[in-house]
């Protein structure tokens, strides 16, 4: 009982420490003075005022594509890209390792800097590829790192069973292996779509002109303080995320008898 | 488990519906891609701008003159149009990276710049060929009167013990060296090695009284009374004055920095036309008023005096202002009008000086003792 | 053999994007401004701004990293004796605050830390001594904590859960008591993801140069902070690309330590 206690007190402490600054953002968001310095009473017009502003929407769209996009991409490159090292000796095994571990090991700035040496080296036109190549790259060390421990715990002798009792390698491996690796496969795949959502520094070397994600937007405000707008944005953003959250959470279980009338 | 599929499933889905509201076009003219420092300009100005030109404004920001030049020199990035200090406009010039401006295409640069901007322009752009100035300004002490009893005149204050952790300091090495060099009598373009240490000691020493360096949060931090004194640019003192009424501007009396930003056409740049269309257009009397009163910075744009000193001239130019823009306006015109901090008179100041560019080398052994500087802070 | 040419796709784009990119920094980094080859921009490190910079950095990432581990190890634990039904749910919950950016999160600190901020009004309020940590090491400390916490709950918890319950079982069976069970068993086993967390702790909060600019009030210079300010300062991108290669040796010295004590056995970097 006591023991009981003491979990939920630490996972509530832990809970308060992460979302203080959260809270403190959402309370700038319905502040009414144009620096979060001064409290200005309550309003409602930051959020109005977003949806106006074209720059920031087509910097959420930028961040939302760019995100999704590479994430997609690491995540099939990265698992696919498992499967193959977790076959290889051990010594290519420790080299390919050992290039993943490059982006993860490197300052960011120098990953950063690196793909622009690069970018400029071809003549590449900046802009919203070369983010996004950017982003695939440093994306698919999140996924390989979360897969790998997973592909390690495997078990070898189920996926040869399902060989020997007449699978195809393709059947076994979606019958068996993906099954078990699945839980790496998304938390690796909301890594790297959170990691490219959050990126700031690699974004800020290799865009071009005018193409703005949410991050390096902000970082231009920084110099004469965040505008609200800002604030109110990231509170939308943080509350969707929230209701999709509940929704999938409590949707209907898929076994709950069909007299069960819907609710929303 | 499930539930991970089906938020990753969400996630993916809402990014889709996202990207497809993702629309971008050229203006019917083309496009000037324009680098400026953040915040520096009535984003109105460029909505107007793209609808009497029909050229496209693509429009990027830098925090400071160091951060813009290896961006444009690495040739990452081509625009057409960047608005730099005067020192770095000369570093430009001097690596050949600025293409020399054709003023007949920009008859208001010429009409409305007033002629001491460009003279003084001269120091950093000789033949005035380069540059059309936008804002100029000083550099000077912005306190709280609440929090300082003591007289503030000097430089030396923000060497005083007794404001130790009130004090916020610019987090670039010019202006570190200027408030440093100016303290000890110096030229704040000096070369003297000698100087030049006396000057990095001084900095050293006030290290442990500075709360932070900051560049773009001294705004912020003064007007929530974080600290007492900071050094800060003319430009911002309106703006912290109207939100917080305790502040005050005092430009000390060992001198300081008379900076000026101007528009330049690097050698690179793609729509060279558009980008002279783009500084004739902000060189109007009546978008450069609506530039000051946005960004706070004075303006060099004697045509924008003129608006300001003339109500009936005001009224019959700026018509086109909606209701709500121009009781801004008005009031903006009524605090400005006299103001000693937007309109100073220099004459009564001495040592006034405006940055050059050092070279190479001079470049080199600022940045190395503002290294040392640097790794003097913190514990 | 079809399994080798799996990889193909993704060594491709490591070559691409992960070594020539590497191989440009390499070429600067030994080289000067007119393309002569020197190793004065390693040897740079040396000077008392660069190792000051770099210890400062290691003191203050292995700080934090240590404070990630033991606050998410019990985390991760927690998590996973939750029901099944919650824990997924619960495990999101705590990576949740990741999707507010993360500028904008550092700078909610701030706030939070300054001193006529959050913490310290209700300090006030409730007559105890302010809190006097924005602008110094501490706050850069916190600020590291705070952003990197995720990725030590997360590994961590990955393996936990992956556990089979039939071995602790059977190592209670066999008499172990709780904490035995923990220390021969359970410890053992969470090794690789501890030293995915520790990796993704610790290199981050090593290398980074936003967090200790926000709440370091620019005063704390860190590696990060040196490297940056070369490549968007001074644009010296030699001495820049010469100091990372110091920093990238001294990530991968650390790495091959940790791997010595991985008893996996394991060859890999991790």
């Amino acid at each position: 009982m006591i023991r009981q206690i003491l979990r939920k007190t630490y996972i509530a402490l832990i809970f308060i420490f992460l979302y203080a600054p959260i809270a403190t953002l959402v309370v700038l968001s319905f502040n009414n003075s144009k620096t979060r310095a001064k409290w200005g009473g309550f309003t409602l017009k930051w959020y109005q005022e977003l949806f106006q502003n074209e720059e920031i929407m087509q910097a959420l769209w930028n961040t939302l594509a760019i995100a999704s996009i590479s994430a997609v991409t690491a995540t099939l490159i990265g698992t696919i890209a498992c499967i193959s090292i977790q076959s290889m000796k051990k010594r290519n095994r420790a080299i390919v390792m050992g290039i993943t571990n490059i982006p993860m090991l490197n300052a960011e700035i120098v990953t950063g800097i690196s793909l622009m040496l690069l970018f400029i080296s071809v003549g590449a036109h900046f802009g919203f590829t070369t983010i996004l190549l950017s982003h695939i790259t440093f994306n698919i060390p999140y996924v390989i790192l979360n897969v790998m421990p997973r592909m390690k715990q495997l078990n070898p002798s189920t996926y040869e069973s399902a060989l020997d009792l007449g699978a195809s390698p393709l059947q076994a491996f979606f019958k068996i292996t993906f099954p078990d690796l699945l839980p790496g496969i998304l938390s690796g795949f909301l890594m790297a779509f959170t990691m490219s959502l959050d990126d700031f520094i690699i974004t800020y070397f290799t865009k071009g002109p005018g193409v703005h994600t949410l991050s390096t937007k902000i970082y231009t405000e920084v110099r004469k303080g965040i505008k609200p707008e800002m604030y109110s944005l990231s509170t939308i953003i943080f509350v969707t995320v929230i209701i999709l959250l509940l929704l999938v959470n409590y949707s209907p279980k898929e076994k709950k008898p069909k007299t069960q009338s819907k609710k929303g | 488990m499930k539930k991970l599929v089906m938020m990753a499933c969400v996630l993916l889905v809402v990014s889709v519906l996202a990207g497809c509201g993702n629309s971008s076009n050229a203006g019917e003219n083309g496009e000037v891609y324009v680098f400026n420092w953040g915040e520096y300009i009535d984003p109105a100005t460029l909505d107007m701008f793209e609808e009497e030109t029909g050229i496209k404004v693509v429009y990027d920001e830098f925090e400071t003159n160091e951060i813009m030049y290896p961006r444009v020199a690495a040739g990452a990035s081509k625009y057409d149009v960047i608005c730099p200090s005067d020192y770095m406009i000369h570093k430009m010039i001097a690596n050949d990276m600025l293409q020399e401006i054709n003023f007949d295409h920009i008859p208001n640069a010429k009409a409305n710049i007033g002629a001491q901007y460009y003279e003084q322009a001269k120091e950093f752009d000789p033949n005035n060929s380069y540059c059309v100035p936008y804002c100029w300004g000083t550099v000077g002490i912005l306190y709280n009167k609440t929090m300082v009893s003591d007289p503030v005149t000097s430089w030396s204050i923000l060497w005083n013990e007794k404001y130790k952790d009130n004090i916020l300091m610019q987090d670039s090495v010019r202006d570190a060296f200027m408030v440093a060099l100016k303290l000890n009598g110096f030229s704040m373009n000096s070369l003297n090695e000698e100087e030049l240490q006396i000057a990095k000691n001084s900095l050293i020493e006030q290290a442990p009284l500075v709360q932070a360096k900051v560049v773009d949060q001294v705004r912020d931090k003064m007007i929530g009374g974080e600290a007492a004194l900071g050094v800060i640019y003319s430009g911002e003192a309106i703006f912290t004055q109207r939100e917080n009424p305790d502040l005050e501007y005092v430009i000390p009396e060992e001198g300081t920095n008379v900076w000026i930003d101007g528009w330049v056409i690097p050698k690179n740049a793609p729509n060279v036309e558009n980008a002279e269309k783009f500084i004739d257009f902000m060189c109007r009397d009546d978008i450069a008023l609506l530039n000051f009163m946005y960004i706070t910075y004075a303006s060099p744009n004697t045509g924008a005096k003129a608006l300001i000193d003339d109500d009936e001239l005001r009224a019959s130019k700026m018509d086109y202002l909606d209701e709500e823009t121009r009781e801004e306006l008005e009031e903006f015109v009524d605090i400005v009008r006299d103001s000693q901090i937007a309109f100073p008179d220099l004459s009564q100041y001495d040592n006034l000086e405006t940055f050059i560019y050092l070279g190479e080398d001079g470049d080199a052994l600022y940045n190395q003792l503002w290294k040392e500087v640097n790794s003097a802070y913190g514990e | 053999m079809s399994k080798k040419l799996l990889s193909v796709p993704y060594l491709f784009w490591s070559a691409l994007f992960i070594i020539v990119p590497l191989l440009m920094v390499f070429y600067y980094g030994l080289t000067d401004k007119s393309g002569a080859f020197t190793l004065a921009n390693i040897a740079a490190i040396a000077s008392p701004e660069h190792s000051k910079a770099l210890w400062a950095a290691v003191r203050l990432s292995l700080i934090s990293t240590v404070i990630c581990l033991l606050l998410a190890y019990p985390l991760a634990m927690i998590l996973c004796n939750m029901k099944v039904n919650h824990s997924s749910f619960t495990v999101v919950i705590f990576i949740l605050p990741m999707w507010m950016n993360f500028l904008l999160r550092t700078l909610a600190w701030q706030s939070l830390l300054e001193k006529t901020g959050v913490i310290n009004s209700i300090l006030g309020a409730l007559h105890l001594p302010p809190l006097q940590i924005i602008n110094t090491s501490n706050a850069v400390i916190l600020g590291m904590v705070y952003n990197f916490l995720p990725f030590m709950v997360l590994p961590i918890y990955n393996v936990l859960v992956k556990i089979d319950a039939n071995i602790t079982n059977a190592a209670r069976d066999l008499g172990a008591n709780e904490v035995q069970t923990f220390f021969k068993v359970i410890l053992p086993l969470s090794v690789p993801g501890m030293i995915s967390g520790i990796t993704m702790v610790f290199v981050p909060a090593l290398t980074t140069f936003v967090i200790s600019n926000i709440l370091g009030g620019g005063k704390i210079l860190l590696i990060g902070n040196v490297i940056e300010q070369e490549f968007t300062q001074a644009y010296n991108w030699n001495l820049g690309s010469g100091l990372s290669i110091v920093l990238m040796l001294f990530i991968i010295f650390n790495m091959v330590i940790t791997a010595v004590t991985d008893k996996d056995g394991e060859v890999s970097i991790l």
